[in-house]
């Protein structure tokens, strides 16, 4: 007995030692893979972005975001493109933001629980994974041609907010779950309608999670190609949209929505157009182009943050 | 950020409001169509818009040639871009929506069978070998080269071409094969002729096609393989003189450009074709294809002055058209 004794703890000691050893030879392990998969993300992306910076270098001056596409390399530039990226995210983001915003308020907010909102909740993730050439597709039916908008950037724009709108309406409502229910009834014990409390209370509390969401759905928006060449964006195209107001010819000024309706391209098309042309100095160009497509990607992602950031000091619960 | 959120919603719905009720639009010439003829008229149109100090607006897309024509038969467009002559099925369209339209060839093309320059053993090629390459039939059947010729290396072929909806695929197919789209599938296909270049020029084994200005700006990856022309049985490689001559044969191609009767009325796009036919062969070159002579354009100029309509072609595609040939058939509309 006296010997199981001096033994039984000693044994018992190296063999949780073995088994907390094992444990941590485990956890390192998995650090270093974790590490490793970490890695390999920011090796590819470092990797793009910095070959893209290298081969299009030449081109990356102030020239090559004044000019317009051209058939001469050296002298092309992508003016065309980032307005049109640019004026295609405004008509997305305008049109995205209070749909996508109201309609998951209204779900989270004012929709009974029951089987109907079940279907409708399903339903909307399920369009998050709806490839994008379908909603092409569809909106070359109804906005091209049922509406009549023709290849306009409100066409695009538009085709872009129903693609952006689950990702919109998604984050929405988990920025509104996120706040606690105590919140809600504290405004409505005090007498506030249900509007008052979302005017007031939801819709301020959730903004850093809704706008994370927008500019990450309109990050995906940008570089989207298959549904703009689908309504018939196009390749060549060398002057601007009018600017509301000024003259576009013979006394005619151009009214405040008139760009709207304007033909246009975008970057996406315009790097494809140029990786495909038989001049190999255009590769520079794609490069250049691809490279600035990335840094407009980076910038929105970073307001992104910011604005997170810059809203969420104000919360006070 | 309540106020911001506000003032979205109400420019967004006053917008949409403002749009729907319709908004007026600056005069734009409207081009769609091939991807082949797209170089040449991209270069007017960019020409055009300089010398007019873009007071005209001229837009160019890429839609194909058969998706050009969709669009170009439902009025949509002012011009069509077509690397072969409108099809009867497609005139039908234009006849049932009451669009007429003028004809212009306006340059040529030399479809170019590329190889690796490492390879030794392909100097020329028959039509008859390009068939047995590349119809249905060899599917899986013809892997090696000594299958074709036995002159030829016991070595493994490695096909790139056209992707299915080209116009280069449908007239290379009833050129080299005899039927248009009639084509052995295990190859590799790309719409991005600039992936068949890098295929080619990377295998010594490789063998494809595709439109000349693409082997004309990579002479130092590819080299283009001479076609034994079947009218006189000499092998000729693919050369702006070769199709002058019209001894390229039959991989020479007219390539065109339409314009809507009804967009002739408009003054900006009678300028157009002006410009066009005036710089057209100066510019053609340019992009490296080949120029007709001078008497085409002057020919298309006085079609669009008299309002000649219609195709000389008839609906169907024609295989190894020499210029002089077609000089002769526009002439005589």
């Amino acid at each position: 007995m006296s010997s199981d004794q001096s033994t039984n703890p000693t044994f018992n000691q190296e063999k949780i030692r073995a088994l907390i050893a094992r444990g941590k030879l485990k956890d390192t392990l998995f650090a270093a893979l974790g590490i490793i998969c970490l890695g390999i993300g920011l090796v590819v992306i470092f990797a793009l972005v910095a070959d893209m910076a290298i081969k299009g270098f030449d081109r990356l001056n102030l020239d090559f975001f004044t000019n317009f596409a051209s058939r001469r390399a050296t002298q092309a530039g992508i003016l065309s493109a980032w307005v049109g990226s640019l004026l295609v995210m405004l008509v997305t983001a305008l049109t995205a933001v209070p749909l996508g915003v109201a309609a998951g308020l209204y779900l989270e907010e004012y929709a009974k629980r029951n089987w109907i909102t079940e279907i409708i909740e399903i339903n909307i993730t399920n369009l998050a994974a709806v490839p994008s050439i379908v909603y092409g597709l569809l909106a070359l039916g109804i906005f091209v041609y049922t509406f009549g908008f023709g290849q306009s950037i409100l066409s695009a724009g538009l085709t872009l907010a129903l693609l952006i709108l689950p990702i919109v309406i998604v984050a929405t409502r988990e920025a509104i779950r996120a706040i606690p229910a105590m919140i809600r009834e504290g405004s409505m014990a005090v007498g506030a309608t249900r509007w008052q409390t979302c005017r007031y209370h939801i819709v301020p509390y959730a903004m850093p999670g809704i706008l994370t969401g927008v500019i990450i759905g309109l990050a995906r928006a940008i570089g989207e190609t298959a549904p703009i060449i689908t309504i018939g964006a196009l390749t060549f195209i060398a002057f601007l949209p009018p600017v509301p107001f000024t003259e576009i010819g013979e006394g005619a000024r151009a009214g405040l929505f008139d760009w709207v309706m304007s033909p246009f391209t975008v970057m996406p098309i315009q790097i494809f157009n140029w990786t495909s042309r038989p001049d190999p100095a255009f590769e520079v160009n794609a490069a250049a182009a691809g490279f600035v497509l990335m840094a407009m990607v980076l910038t929105m992602n970073a307001v992104a943050i910011w604005l997170r950031y810059k809203l969420r000091k104000n919360i006070k619960w | 950020m309540l106020k911001k959120t506000r003032l979205t919603a109400a420019l967004g719905l006053a917008g949409l409001t403002i749009l729907a009720a319709g908004a007026a639009q600056a005069q734009v010439i409207k081009i769609d169509g091939s991807s082949t003829v797209y170089p040449i008229t991209e270069a007017v149109a960019e020409e055009f818009q300089k010398a007019k100090k873009n007071a005209i607006k001229v837009t160019v897309g890429i839609s194909g040639t058969g998706g050009g024509f969709k669009k170009f038969c439902r009025g949509e467009t002012d011009f069509s871009n077509a690397s072969r002559p409108i099809t009867a099925k497609e005139m039908e369209d234009c006849k049932a929506a009451g669009v007429e339209y003028v004809e212009m060839p306006v340059a040529f093309d030399a479809l170019t069978v590329v190889i690796n320059p490492k390879n030794t053993f392909l100097k020329q090629a028959t039509v008859e070998e390009m068939k047995k390459l590349w119809e249905p039939a060899a599917q899986g059947k013809i892997t090696k080269w000594n299958q074709i010729n036995p002159a030829w290396p016991d070595a493994p072929v490695k096909l790139f071409g056209a992707g299915a909806d080209s116009g280069t695929f449908e007239y290379f197919t009833e050129a080299m094969v005899g039927k248009a789209k009639s084509s052995r599938g295990d190859y590799t296909a790309s719409e991005d002729d600039n992936v068949l270049v890098q295929g080619v020029s990377r295998d010594v084994n490789a063998i494809g096609y595709f439109g000349y200005a693409y082997y004309a700006e990579n002479t130092a990856k590819l080299k283009a393989l001479p076609i034994v022309s079947p009218k006189t049985g000499k092998a000729v490689e693919p050369s702006a003189a070769n199709v002058e001559n019209g001894t390229y044969q039959p991989l020479s191609r007219p390539i065109f450009v339409y314009v809507k009767a009804a967009s002739l009325q408009k003054p900006e796009v009678k300028e157009f074709i002006e410009f066009y036919m005036k710089n057209g062969a100066k510019l053609t070159k340019e992009v490296k294809y080949v120029p007709l002579p001078a008497s085409a354009y002057t020919g298309n100029l006085d079609h669009v002055a008299k309002k000649k309509l219609g195709t000389v072609f008839g609906g169907k595609n024609e295989i190894g058209i020499t210029i002089e040939e077609l000089m002769k058939r526009e002439a005589k509309l």
